[in-house]
């Protein structure tokens, strides 16, 4: 029974949001607050319950004292809530930017950067050395390289505005501007395919978990 | 008013009827399509495939429920695939939303295959932090995650006695809706190597195939196409197969609808300019 009562008001819901196609109503925004509010609790609860509890609570339940510094260190978070006491925070903020950036610069430049460099440092002629499945032979053609040296120093070139686009710089960054157009294109085509598995995901919903099994239960 | 004035003018809600319908049609007459094995598929399957019996396996749930229709159907087939291999699945997620919904996934498989929790599986659940999380787990997974998802300490479970840290584990699954994805492979494969394959929502995935073409990822799972490819591979035909009828028809609707467009421009700024040189 609680699964059908949980379907109906799903049901509900999705044709709620969906009436904003026709026009802006108070059924659409009832839903989309829903929305954003039960999210929202759903993140204070599992913060609460999975973090705070386990990494806070307990060890202090525990004599674990240590973790009374982090801990007055979030407190310290919360005085932003009060105007006058609100450059307290700025103290846990510091020590949050600078941990993470720290963290980020190192880890950017190990785990992004020469990777991605490394990738493009490529022989021009041969075989493309990233894919070798004979399923699509197109990956594997020589001339992939090329396209991708060509690309990667082109783009480059388009983001180079130390010198006025003109001659051959002008020639070059038209040239990075094409790549840039098709890898937007192929993000457009990604967009489009992601945003109609969610139509479809929705109504598939409505059909297979909502009409369905209300029309068979009608005919029983 | 020419047709093509009359068509560039057309009310944007018949454009979401005919969207509806394209969509429909083929999931209530289950009209069905061919499925096209993506390399890209192909190896996050053969990575999965590659591992021994008993090796373990995360999965990373980084996905909420605006993301299911995409990353439900893949999460599933690839623990299927893992199940089948009698690989052992650590369950876990840095969106606190998404692990409902992966703990139903779980369960759901894991009934399937007969799969008992704490020796063939376990889920620890979601702890904020992202990158530092993913740190401190290639150090010790205890000192993050030390309960799991019931509040059972890790070391109670007899599959996690031996597992301790990334070294001990053969593969991240990483389930991605958002740049998730991309701190796994700056953390966990910057810093420790540990191996990777990702399945994102269709709009994740041209971010990541830079780290697929770099082999920072060992394969991409990339949105329903991908799921249903996955699907097809380790010969479960379920959700992702049958709705990718309808993305076909809707792609292929998107496609008329992006020619008639063009071509009515095009038809437009032409009749505007015979009319000006016919004012001149």
């Amino acid at each position: 029974m609680g699964q059908i009562i949980g379907v109906w008001i799903a049901a509900g819901l999705t044709l709620m949001i969906f009436s904003f196609l026709y026009k802006d109503n108070p059924f659409y925004k009832f839903a989309e607050h829903v929305y954003v509010g039960v999210s929202a609790a759903y993140t204070c609860f599992y913060t609460w319950d999975y973090f705070l509890m386990p990494k806070l609570i307990n060890p202090l339940l525990q004599h674990h004292w240590l973790v009374i510094i982090p801990g007055i260190f979030g407190a310290m978070m919360l005085t932003r809530w009060f105007p006058k006491i609100a450059w307290v925070s700025r103290w846990p903020i510091a020590v949050s930017v600078g941990v993470a950036s720290g963290l980020v610069v190192v880890q950017y430049m190990q785990g992004f950067v020469i990777p991605q460099i490394q990738n493009t440092l490529l022989p021009i002629a041969g075989p493309a050395v990233t894919f070798n499945n004979p399923i699509t032979n197109l990956w594997n053609h020589p001339l992939n390289n090329l396209i991708i040296i060509v690309g990667t120093v082109t783009t480059i070139v388009y983001f180079y505005f130390s010198k006025k686009h003109k001659g051959f710089i002008g020639g070059t960054a038209k040239v990075g501007i094409i790549f840039i157009m098709v890898a937007f294109g192929a993000s457009f085509g990604y967009t489009v395919m992601a945003r109609i598995s969610l139509l479809i995901g929705r109504i598939h919903f409505l059909i297979n978990d909502w009409l369905l099994p209300f029309f068979r239960s009608l005919t029983h | 008013m020419s047709i093509w004035e009359r068509i560039s003018k057309v009310d944007r809600r018949i454009i979401y009827l005919l969207l509806s319908l394209v969509v429909i049609i083929p999931i209530v007459f289950r009209i069905p399509s061919t499925i096209a094995v993506s390399e890209s598929a192909q190896m996050a399957y053969d990575a999965v495939d590659r591992l021994p019996a008993g090796t373990p396996i995360i999965f990373s749930t980084d996905f909420d429920p605006a993301s299911m229709p995409e990353l439900r159907p893949m999460m599933t087939a690839v623990l299927r695939h893992a199940f089948k291999k009698k690989l052992k699945v650590i369950m876990m997620g840095h969106w606190p939303t998404g692990i409902p919904l992966s703990t139903i996934i779980l369960e759901e498989v894991a009934q399937e295959f007969k799969a008992e929790y704490g020796v063939d599986y376990i889920n620890i659940g979601y702890r904020p932090g992202a990158g530092l999380v993913m740190i401190q787990m290639g150090r010790e997974i205890r000192s993050v995650f030390d309960i799991d998802i019931q509040g059972n300490p890790l070391d109670s479970l007899p599959m996690m006695r031996q597992i301790h840290n990334y070294s001990d584990i053969g593969l991240i699954a990483c389930f991605e809706a958002g740049a998730m994805g991309d701190i796994w492979v700056i953390y966990a494969w910057g810093r420790f190597g540990v191996n990777i394959i990702m399945g994102t929502t269709a709009v994740v995935t041209p971010d990541a195939y830079p780290y697929l073409a770099a082999r920072q990822i060992e394969g991409l799972i990339g949105g329903m196409a991908g799921a249903a490819a996955y699907e097809k591979l380790v010969e479960h035909p379920d959700k992702a197969m049958i709705r990718m009828s309808s993305q076909a028809w809707a792609h292929i609707l998107i496609i008329v609808f992006i020619i008639i467009g063009n071509i009515g421009y095009f038809m437009m700024r032409r009749a505007e300019k015979v009319k000006k040189r016919g004012t001149v």
